[in-house]
């Protein structure tokens, strides 16, 4: 196993709403580890705390509404993120770990080039002058692919299709060198040719620059298709982790079931009922359920699962940690029959 | 970029163009004779026919459209009925006067509210915020004159700080050297263009604050932290330089104000500019002069236009490659 | 002042308390009012609408004296606020409350008025032009840069000057024609959005012509952005009106309006400033109330303008 880059240890971070609405427990929980090369997979529908989970490895949220809680615990390389100074935060940001954000229009400054946008972070962080971050900017856009980048590098985020301007952030979110790259949502405001392409790039360049990734998607194909570990989160807390394969072929939480068999088969033939859909809606997040969150969609759930939360168990495949699942279905296997129709 | 000015100035040109066919439409289909004052002095008729003759006022209407257009080129904007001097004579005259107020007027505007916006969005909804809200709410609301007004009672009559009216003052000023010469027209400029100023940084404080706050919110502002930029940088660069580009759009729409303004503040502290020359003519029915005043004060208000989308585009990059 | 007029101001502020806190229940029900009153500048500025309102329409009740009423010409010239006239007497031996009550008639009328007249026309040739387009919007639209290009007092200026003698109305039905070209543009944007909507489609395929379909389906779209203009342009007729009223050529007296108030106390500003400064105040403060009304207005509309 190669070296343990990031350390993220019951991170919670709640948000104050306005009128009285009460605490937003976005994030209530969270654990992983991430290690050097490695893709790891953050999955779940909208509302599950994933984007925010990521915004708080980089303490991007908003503080006034939102803050982490003390007892949440982050560690890059063996330093504690949580407890630096600004300006030793600001060194890591874009520098050891960089973010990639879903809209890559709003995301980039309409009144700036992108090769200028691409080489600040090079001159702040590298302290490279005017010339030579051009010139890095250059080789970051022949990076990414883009064509003729010497022209390319002088033109406005608006003057960009979609797919290139998402090319750029990965550009300027890689002009360091970072260990760890997050991507949040990379490709879902993309048409789907375009995905694949991003989605091949970033799976290149993590080969050439030996860089862990952390994916979050809603998009369970991009799971399968370049992830190595996959987190499933739901109600703001982590469900289910195993590897790819081990989740596709052994999903045991009832979320994670749900999820896979709602996406339609082409290769067995078409089913003359409904596609299958995970009833009820998500929670809001100043209200989570008692006992399980997913309790009042479960097809499984019975009294206990109303009244106490499970913790996340040993799915017993061997290597410990290797396949957690939080679920009380692992501690009485026997109840894994319907109680709804599927 | 170039075809785009081109069609911009050539629009500018048919809206003056525009302007000056309306107010010469107003003059010959408005009621009421120019040389009937009142039943207090009747004219002889054979003078009345002599005068309009005179005028010009008696030929068909697009011979006079025409000639009237010719005398406009020739910068001929005929005769005030009661200064007995050129109008244009007497403009050029008043017009420094106003641009020297209003362009006081304006840079105090626009620094002002500028500084009092982003100070305001920095604090957003906190005491210092809530507190100057209601200052600039209350200084949009008061009338310009009135305001004037007030400032010369307090700074000039019972402080004496200032003076209360004028331009210069009328027996030292010749007498000084030129430095204080220029101190003794800063020095009446002082009152007006304060009056002006503040009403109008009180508009732009408002209008600004909320371009900050709305920028400050953009997803790009995001992105900048994330790539770890000091915050100085975050705001100074990246969220300044787009909550400024409103400011341009607010420099265009200041020139009616300021106008407007230039009209009543110029009649309380008897500031010798275009405005108070138009409402003292307003009185003696002096047309030439109202006429031609607001040809000059339309004028103005499409050149602020045209200078407002010349910097916009130049700042805005999004504007510059399409086009209007 | 007197008794009656002591409780009747009493009555009048009371009433706007009531009628305030009526209005907020009420709209605490829906999410748009709840936008509304978030701002509390919007609270307040109902609070002074309502009550200048009532004042307005209760002036004779309100007011101690009648507006032209000279007391006696020589003693009470020119005094300072007291117990019997708490706004101070003008040149003509006036009561100024007195005078502030009743000029508020008129210039909360002249306001209305003015931007009724503004806002439809503002509104019907914004429609007229968002929606016909071609030549029709071409045209309409020249109009209005012309109108925004001459300074709205410059307009109004030149009617004056060549008018022999302008009346009251005239004057008002005027103001109005000079404010509606802002009016006009944001109509037209609305319009020209809402013209590709599929229930103007549907208005059309049931045989519906060009009127019918501007007046009954796509101005009451528009209403939002237009109730928010008028809100904030009947503060704008106000000033202006003052304004016109100072140079002496607005609302002739002895009529009272709060701005031929300000133009009579101006003369003698250093002497007898309560003159200049009552009626000053009276206006800023509907003008304050009109436009946090106006804000909180457009939030509650759009709430995601919402920045406040």
């Amino acid at each position: 196993m190669s070296e343990l880059l990031l350390r993220v240890r019951d991170l919670k971070t709640y948000f104050v709403t306005e009128q009285g609405g009460g605490t937003a427990r976005a994030v209530d929980g969270v654990s992983f580890d991430l290690h050097a090369g490695e893709t790891l997979g953050i999955v779940g529908e909208s509302g599950c705390g994933k984007t925010v989970t990521s915004l708080s490895l980089l303490r991007l949220v908003p503080e006034p509404p939102g803050h982490i809680l003390p007892g949440s615990f982050i560690e890059l390389e063996g330093r504690n993120l949580l407890v630096l100074a600004p300006k030793q935060l600001r060194a890591i940001r874009g520098n050891e770990m960089a973010m990639i954000f879903q809209e890559p229009m709003t995301s980039l400054n309409p009144v700036f080039t992108v090769g200028d946008q691409i080489a600040e972070a090079a001159i702040v962080h590298q302290r490279l002058g005017r010339r030579a971050a051009r010139a890095r900017a250059i080789e970051m856009l022949v990076l990414v692919g883009i064509p003729d980048p010497e022209t390319r590098v002088d033109a406005y985020p608006h003057q960009l299709s979609g797919g290139m301007r998402q090319r750029v952030m990965i550009a300027m979110a890689l002009v360091c060198h970072p260990k760890v790259l997050i991507a949040d949502e990379p490709t879902t405001a993309l048409d789907v040719t375009i995905q694949a392409q991003i989605l091949e790039l970033l799976d290149r360049l993590q080969a050439e620059l030996g860089m862990a990734v952390i994916l979050i998607t809603h998009d369970l194909g991009i799971v399968a298709g370049t992830v190595d570990r996959v987190l499933v989160m739901y109600a703001g807390e982590v469900v289910e982790t195993a590897t790819t394969p081990e989740l596709f072929a052994r999903p045991l939480h009832p979320y994670t079931e749900g999820l896979l068999a709602s996406v339609p088969r082409l290769d067995t033939p078409l089913p003359r009922r409904r596609l299958h859909s995970i009833p009820g809606q998500v929670p809001a997040a100043t209200a989570w359920p008692s006992g399980c969150r997913f309790h009042p969609r479960c097809p499984y759930a019975w009294a206990r699962c109303a009244a106490e939360q499970p913790p996340l168990l040993d799915a017993g495949t061997g290597d410990p940690a290797s396949h957690l699942v939080r679920c009380w279905l692992l501690a009485e296997p026997a109840r894994r029959t319907r109680t709804s129709p599927p | 970029m170039a075809a785009w000015l081109v069609r911009r100035v050539a629009a500018s040109g048919a809206i003056v163009f525009a302007v000056v066919t309306f107010t010469f439409l107003l003059l010959h289909l408005a009621p009421g004779e120019p040389f009937l004052p009142g039943a207090d002095t009747p004219i002889d008729p054979a003078v009345v026919t002599q005068l309009r003759h005179q005028f010009g006022l008696d030929a068909p209407l697009p011979v006079q459209y025409a000639k009237y257009l010719v005398a406009l080129a020739h910068g001929r904007l005929g005769e005030s009925f009661a200064l007995h001097r050129p109008v244009a004579d007497a403009l050029a005259d008043a017009i420094p006067n106003t641009l020297a107020l209003a362009g006081a007027a304006l840079a105090l505007d626009l620094l002002l509210g500028l500084a009092l916006g982003v100070y305001q969005a920095a604090h957003a909804r906190r005491l210092p915020d809530v507190g100057l809200g209601y200052v600039t709410l209350f200084l949009n609301s008061v009338p310009t004159f009135w305001l004037g007004l007030l400032l010369l009672l307090v700074f000039g009559e019972w402080l004496g700080w200032f003076p209360v009216g004028g331009v210069v003052d009328p027996v030292v000023h010749a007498s000084l050297p030129w430095a204080g010469r220029a101190a003794d027209r800063l020095w009446h400029l002082a009152l007006p263009a304060l009056t002006l100023g503040c009403v109008g940084a009180a508009g732009t404080a408002r209008y600004q604050r909320a371009a900050v706050l709305e920028v400050v919110s953009q997803d790009y502002v995001r992105t900048a932290r994330a790539k770890g930029l000091p915050e100085r940088r975050v705001l100074l660069v990246h969220t300044l330089r787009n909550a400024l580009l409103p400011l341009v759009t607010l420099f265009g729409l200041s020139f009616p104000f300021l106008l407007t303004g230039a009209v009543l503040v110029e009649s309380v502290f008897a500031w010798p500019g275009m405005g108070k020359l138009a409402a003292d003519a307003i009185f003696r029915r002096d047309y030439p002069i109202v006429l031609a005043a607001a040809i000059a004060a339309s004028v103005m208000v499409v050149l602020g236009n045209l200078l407002a989308d010349v910097l916009y585009a130049v700042a805005d990059p999004r504007i510059r490659v399409h086009g209007e | 002042m007197n008794p009656r007029a002591a409780f009747a101001l009493l009555g009048a502020v009371l009433l706007a308390l009531f009628v305030v806190g009526d209005v907020r229940r009420r709209a605490g029900l829906g999410a748009a009012g709840r936008r509304f009153f978030r701002h509390p500048p919007a609270a307040w500025g109902l609070f002074i609408l309502t009550f200048f309102l009532t004042v307005a329409l209760a002036a004779p009740w309100v007011a101690p004296y009648g507006p032209s009423i000279t007391l006696e010409i020589v003693a009470l010239k020119n005094q300072p606020p007291s117990l019997l006239h708490p706004l101070g007497t003008d040149l003509y031996s006036r009561d100024v409350w007195s005078r502030l009550v009743y000029g508020s008639r008129v210039s909360l009328s002249i306001g209305a008025l003015a931007m009724l007249v503004a806002v439809t026309v503002g509104a019907v040739v914004g429609a007229v032009a968002g929606y016909v387009r071609r030549w029709v919007d071409t045209a309409l639209m020249r109009l209005v840069d012309v109108g925004l290009a001459v300074p709205r007092i410059f307009l109004l200026l030149m009617a004056i000057a060549l008018w022999e003698h302008l009346p009251l109305a005239l004057l008002v039905l005027l103001i109005g024609l000079t404010g509606w070209f802002g009016t006009s543009r944001l109509v037209r944007a609305e319009v020209l959005t809402l013209r590709e909507r599929d229930f103007v489609a549907a208005a059309r395929a049931a045989g519906a012509g060009a009127p019918r379909i501007i007046f009954r389906h796509i101005l009451p779209n528009v209403a939002a952005p237009i109730i928010v203009s008028a809100a904030l342009g009947i503060g704008n007729v106000m000033l202006l009106e003052a304004g016109l009223s100072f140079l002496g050529l607005g609302v002739p007296p002895p009529m009272p309006s709060w701005g031929n108030m300000i133009a009579d106390g101006a003369a003698q500003l250093a002497t007898a400033p309560w003159t200049t400064l009552f009626p000053g105040v009276a206006i800023a403060l509907v003008v304050m109330a009109l436009n946090a009304v106006g804000d909180a207005l457009r939030d509650a509309f759009d709430p995601r303008r919402a920045t406040a």
